[in-house]
Order: structure tokens, then C-alpha cells, then sequence
């Protein structure tokens, strides 16, 4: 029983680092830049919901759809503003561009909300399912099953769609993509647009899940999800899916039969493992680099 | 040379502005030329903590002004300042420098653990009397001339066993703690110590860090496999926050109790989870809605000022004002005086003072003497526990 329920709230947790992790993953596949700001992208939404939801009493579920198009908003902004002049540039200024984003938002939050820690708004009241001895919080069973829908759905874009190709043809040859046609800095527009919006849904998880959020609500999940990311295989999509979920059931198990303190250790430890073994990530594919 | 000339007039201006201020620890004069006991404190106005800095400067002021309305104190206007150290010892010590710069007479330390003791090293060097409100550890009156409002923590934990025990709350208690927190690891220690004098069953102990402090799933799997009736919740309240949406949101019915720690939840907790306090206790010697003077007109008035209900911290920080002053009027002697730190140290020990958290002598360890009683929260309010 205990086994099994740690189980489950392993996978919702790993659901959200998924989530986030997809972010990180499609920007990099993509763009070929990390983006150190993504986590607190997740801080947004969540801040943006509760000003939807609190501020000006709109419907829980239309401040929580709304927050996605203001994290949609702003990643594409981010990208405009800050990463676009950049294109060029060697991946360390762009590296380094991406911390200082991430910096900003917290410090603006911070001017805007205050640092004290707000209560989020449970857009979604399900109650905790019984079975047998086992109980199974309702935020659980909703994440994940919002998780999967999208994931789904991720998948069938990438595979299936127009823009979808342009993307994998971008991921794969930003030059050889140009020439066919695609505009390489419009498919990177929605790549970060949809890497956004799925921050933001992961911020409304984050904040039914833990009930309160702050300023500096995404730096740690965001840190978590980007290992996530890296554990899978950075720049593929099925492996930051695997990777956030192993990711947050390892994280889980180590708090309860190994040590409630060391469980981030283990978790890093993990990664390092498995990046010796694997240093391109489970999912990972191997590139020959041409000289 | 006009020009020159004008320059040092400019200068030997400001010079004169600066010796004007730097009367150190002296005589000190209103605008309307009245004498001022000048008591400074710090506290976390901003950042996570803030509700305790802001309810210690909101209590130390309106004991102030109730002075002040009746006159002062021997012929004194008493002035309280209270800094923003955002729980932090090195901006404590920084708002200590400042209010010292500023004539500082008596000390009301700092609003949480690490920053007092980081101000107790700095009013060993002064000799000034300090009296922390809510300085719960050991260390906060390490020195002769520190002392507090508040019990110390090893004292907290130890009452609470005793509380627990005694009322019968529960009788099978787990325990919650973060181990990188020094507060919540010495309550931690001494009520697992006086669990065991008491012959009250801990069934499990669990932790956290710093690093993990909002998920507490697998910890309160634990709690809920182990049949505890009772939670022991060594916390500050934004962690307990996290606690107790969770323990809600998995089914775990236990009663959560904690110590001074916890209070400032219902704001925490915010408006739309104030729900799932019900029945929370926490162990405090104040009670907002006690009937008992000087208790009740202070509630009155807290709330009349400040729109809030008024919390231990800013019971504390009342009652670390009027024993100053007490101790002031017990001295005798003049700010500025020689032997006036030590005479004010020698009275902390010999005046007893009625208080909102109840009648409090002290000891020359600088520990209070008083009763301990707990509060429940009903219906969003804290209530004295029967």
C-alpha cells in the first residue's frame, strides 16, 4: 500500500517535471539553446492565474486557460527580446542571456507580488480516491491525466502536422531547413510558444498540487526538469516524458525507503550515473560531429 | 575665492549636521525639546517572514503610544524604532549599527533566532540591556545583559509534551521537523526527550530540508501508515502551510500541534484554506480572545489599529516594551548616566510585569518566568484552549 501510494504521487510529481521538461527539450532540439529561464516561465503562469482567479474574479477554469496565453505571451516575447538577437552568437552568451532572463522574472515577480508566498486557487475540487487501503489524491489522478492527453497530443503534432515536420526538419538541419523554405525563426517562435504553454499548465499542476506558490516557485522544479530533460535525452521528446516521470518516482522512492534529506543527492547522483553510462541520455541519439 | 569660501561654509555646515546626530547613547531630545528613551529593535518587515517582523513592530508601537498617551515614563517620551533585517543576522547587525548611530538607550534585539543572536554579540560589546521579543533559541540570551519575552525553544518542546500529556490531545504522536533548521531541530530534540518522560508513543519521526520543503507526500505517507493521532509540528508556518493543504488533499485526520512557530498560519494558509485549520493547536502563552486584562484591551485595541488580530509576536514585542519600561522606571537612572546598562540589566531581574502573555518575572539567565497555555483555532480564530 505504501508502496503503491508513494508510487502514484511519485508519477504526479514526475508528471509536472515532464511537463517542464518537454520545454526544455523541444527549445534545445530546436534552437540548440538551454533556457535557464523556462523554469520560472512556470512562476508566471501560476502568478498569472491567481491574478485571473483572485484579482478579477473571472471563472477559476477560463483564469487558468487565460494564464497560458500570458506564459505563451511572454516566452515569445523572452525569445524576441532577449535570445532572437542572438541567433548567431556562441551558444555561452546565449547560455548566459537565458540565467540573466531567468533572474529578471524572479526579481519582477518579486516587485509585483511581494516575496511572501501565496495560496493558489484549487481550480479543480476532486476529492482523494479510496481503494481499499490505498488512498489516491484527486490533484494526482488529474495531473497525470492531463500529462498523458498532452503528451499525446505533442506526439501526433511533431508527427503528423505541416508544422510539425518543419520543426523535426529544423531540429535536424537549421540550414538544410532554410533552403527547403521553412522560415527556421518563425517555427522557433512556436517552439517556444508551445514550450510556454506547457509550462503553464504545469504551474496551475504545480499550484493545485502544493497549494502555495512565490517568486522563486520555478528555480527547483525547473533545475529538476531540466536534469529530467538531460536523463531522457535532451532534445527528444519521448525521453523527457520518460525522463520527468522516472525522475520524480526516483525522487519519491529515495525519500522513503533511503532518507527524506538526501533524496535531491540521489536524484543528481542518478543522473550522473546514467550520463556515464549514457552520455546522451536514455533516448538520446547519437550524432557524429563532422569535421 | 567666493567660490572656495562658499565650499567651506558648505563644509563646516555639514559637519556641524554630523556632530548633531552622533550624540551616541546620551541625552536625547524631541523636536519640542522633550527627553526620549530610545528603544530599538529589528525584525523581518519584508521576505518570508514578515508577519512576525511587522506584528513585532506593530506590538512594540502601540505599546508606545499607550505610554506615551499616559505621560511616559520619569519625565521620558519613549520612542520605538523598529528596522526591517529581513530574518537575516548580517542585516540585523546592520539595523543595530544604525539605530545605534541614532542614540539607541535599550535594545529589543532581533524578531527571529538567527538574527538575535547575531545582535546579542554586538550588545555584549555595547553593555546595553536587550530584551527580545520572540528570540527563541538558547543562544539568544547567551550574554548577562540579553534577555527575552518568549520561552526558549528547548522549553517549548518540553512544554508541549507536557500540554499534550496532560489534556490528553493525543496519545500515538508523530513528528515533522526540518533538519536544517535550528529552531525547529532544538523542539524537535527536547519534546522527543519529554515524550519519553511522559510515556507519550512516538511512532515515527520524519524530516525535511530547506531543499524540499513543499512536498511532503511520502512524509506524511509515513505519518498516516503509522496511526499517529497526533502531529508534532516544530515549524514556522509557511511550512506548516504546506503541511497541512497536503495532510487535507491525502486524507490524514490527525490534530496538528505546534509551538510559536505556527502562529501567523491563518494568514499564511490563505483566505480560501483558512478551513482546514480547524482544530489546529499551537502552544502560546497569548490568547487574542482571552477576557482577562490586560489581554482583552489590547486585542481591542491591536485590532482597532491595524485591522488584525493580534498574534504572539506582537503580544510579545507589547510586553518587551512596557517590561522596558518598567525596568527603566525601576532603575532609576537617567540614559547617558554612568552605570545606566547596568542598572537597567539589574532591574530586568528584580520587576514583575503583568502582561498580555501573562505575568512574567525573569531570571538573571535572562528566561522568563510564566505560565504556558496553548491556543486552538475555531471557525478561522485562534481560541484558549479549555
Amino acid at each position: 500500500m505504501n508502496f503503491l501510494s508513494n508510487l502514484i504521487s511519485g508519477l504526479s510529481l514526475g508528471s509536472i517535471y515532464a511537463l517542464i521538461a518537454l520545454g526544455y527539450t523541444m527549445v534545445y532540439g530546436i534552437a540548440k539553446m538551454l533556457n535557464f529561464a523556462h523554469g520560472d516561465i512556470i512562476m508566471v503562469g501560476a502568478f498569472a492565474s491567481i491574478v485571473f482567479i483572485n484579482n478579477l474574479g473571472l471563472p477559476m477554469i477560463l483564469g487558468v486557460l487565460l494564464s497560458i496565453v500570458v506564459c505563451v505571451a511572454v516566452g515569445v516575447l523572452v525569445e524576441k527580446i532577449a535570445y532572437k538577437p542572438l541567433r548567431s552568437a556562441p551558444p555561452l552568451s546565449v547560455l548566459i542571456t537565458a540565467i540573466g532572463v531567468s533572474y529578471f522574472l524572479q526579481s519582477l515577480a518579486q516587485l509585483i507580488f511581494g516575496t511572501n508566498q501565496k495560496a493558489f486557487p484549487k481550480f479543480i475540487q476532486v476529492a482523494p480516491v479510496q481503494i481499499g487501503e490505498l488512498t489516491i489524491k484527486g490533484e494526482s489522478i488529474v495531473t497525470l491525466a492531463v500529462t498523458v492527453a498532452i503528451m499525446i497530443a505533442l506526439t501526433l503534432f511533431i508527427n503528423k502536422t505541416r508544422m510539425g515536420k518543419a520543426m523535426r526538419a529544423v531540429s535536424e538541419d537549421r540550414q538544410a531547413a532554410e533552403l527547403m523554405g521553412i522560415s527556421v525563426n518563425r517555427t522557433i517562435t512556436i517552439t517556444f510558444a508551445i514550450g510556454s504553454a506547457l509550462a503553464s499548465v504545469a504551474g496551475s499542476f504545480y499550484g493545485l498540487t502544493y497549494s502555495f506558490i512565490g517568486p522563486y516557485t520555478g528555480s527547483m522544479p525547473g533545475i529538476k526538469a531540466f536534469v529530467a530533460a538531460v536523463f531522457g535525452g535532451i532534445g527528444s521528446i519521448p525521453g523527457a516524458m520518460i525522463g520527468g516521470i522516472l525522475l520524480g518516482i526516483i525522487e519519491n522512492m529515495a525519500k522513503a525507503y533511503i532518507s527524506t534529506e538526501l533524496s535531491d543527492a540521489i536524484v543528481f547522483g542518478v543522473l550522473i550515473i546514467v550520463l556515464l553510462f549514457k552520455p546522451t541520455g536514455l533516448l538520446g541519439k547519437k550524432i557524429n560531429e563532422k569535421v | 575665492m567666493k567660490k572656495l569660501l562658499s565650499v567651506l561654509l558648505a563644509a563646516v555646515m555639514m559637519l556641524s549636521t554630523f556632530t548633531a546626530c552622533g550624540g551616541g547613547s546620551g541625552e536625547q531630545t524631541t523636536d519640542d525639546g522633550e527627553k526620549v528613551l530610545f528603544i530599538g529593535g529589528s525584525g523581518p518587515l519584508t521576505g518570508d517572514y514578515a508577519t512576525y517582523g511587522t506584528s513585532v513592530k506593530n506590538g512594540a508601537t502601540l505599546a508606545m503610544e499607550e505610554i506615551n498617551a499616559k505621560g511616559g515614563t520619569n519625565g521620558y517620551t519613549v520612542k520605538v524604532v523598529v528596522e526591517d533585517d529581513q530574518a537575516d543576522p548580517q542585516q540585523a547587525v546592520q539595523a543595530y549599527a544604525t539605530l545605534m548611530d541614532d542614540g539607541m538607550h535599550v535594545s529589543l534585539g532581533g524578531t527571529t533566532s538567527g538574527a538575535c543572536i547575531a545582535v546579542t554579540e554586538e550588545v555584549k560589546k555595547d553593555g546595553l540591556l536587550m530584551l527580545t521579543p520572540s528570540g527563541s533559541q538558547l543562544e539568544c540570551t547567551q550574554y548577562d545583559n540579553c534577555f527575552r519575552v518568549c520561552f526558549e525553544d528547548s522549553n517549548q518542546g518540553l512544554y508541549a509534551a507536557d500540554f499534550i500529556k496532560d489534556n490528553n490531545v493525543g496519545t500515538k504522536v508523530a513528528v515533522l521537523y526540518e533538519k536544517s533548521n535550528d529552531y525547529s531541530n532544538g523542539l524537535k530534540e527536547s519534546f522527543e526527550k519529554q515524550a519519553a518522560v511522559n510515556g507519550l508513543e512516538i511512532v515515527t519521526v520524519e524530516a525535511f530540508t530547506d531543499q524540499s520543503n513543499t512536498d511532503f507526500s511520502v512524509q506524511l505517507q509515513a505519518v498516516k501508515n503509522s496511526g499517529a493521532d497526533l502531529l508534532f509540528l516544530p515549524l514556522y508556518a509557511q511550512e506548516a502551510a504546506y503541511v497541512i493543504t497536503q495532510a487535507s488533499s491525502m486524507g490524514l485526520d490527525v490534530t496538528f500541534f505546534g509551538c510559536d512557530g505556527l502562529d501567523g498560519i491563518l494568514e499564511k494558509i490563505g483566505a480560501e484554506n483558512v478551513a482546514l485549520t480547524e482544530g489546529v493547536m499551537l502552544l502560546t502563552p497569548f490568547a487574542a480572545d482571552s477576557t482577562t486584562e490586560p489581554t482583552a484591551s489590547f486585542t481591542k485595541s491591536y485590532t482597532a489599529k491595524y485591522g488584525a488580530t493580534p498574534d504572539q509576536f506582537a503580544a510579545d514585542a507589547y510586553d518587551a516594551v512596557y517590561a522596558l519600561v518598567a525596568a527603566f522606571e525601576k532603575a532609576g537612572l537617567n540614559p547617558g548616566d554612568e552605570g545606566f546598562n547596568e542598572a537597567m540589566v539589574k532591574a530586568m531581574t528584580e520587576i514583575e510585569v503583568v502582561g498580555t502573555t501573562g505575568t512574567m518575572t525573569w531570571d538573571a539567565n535572562g528566561e522568563p518566568d510564566k505560565n504556558a497555555s496553548a491556543v486552538v483555532i475555531k471557525d478561522g480564530a485562534y481560541v484558549a484552549y479549555q
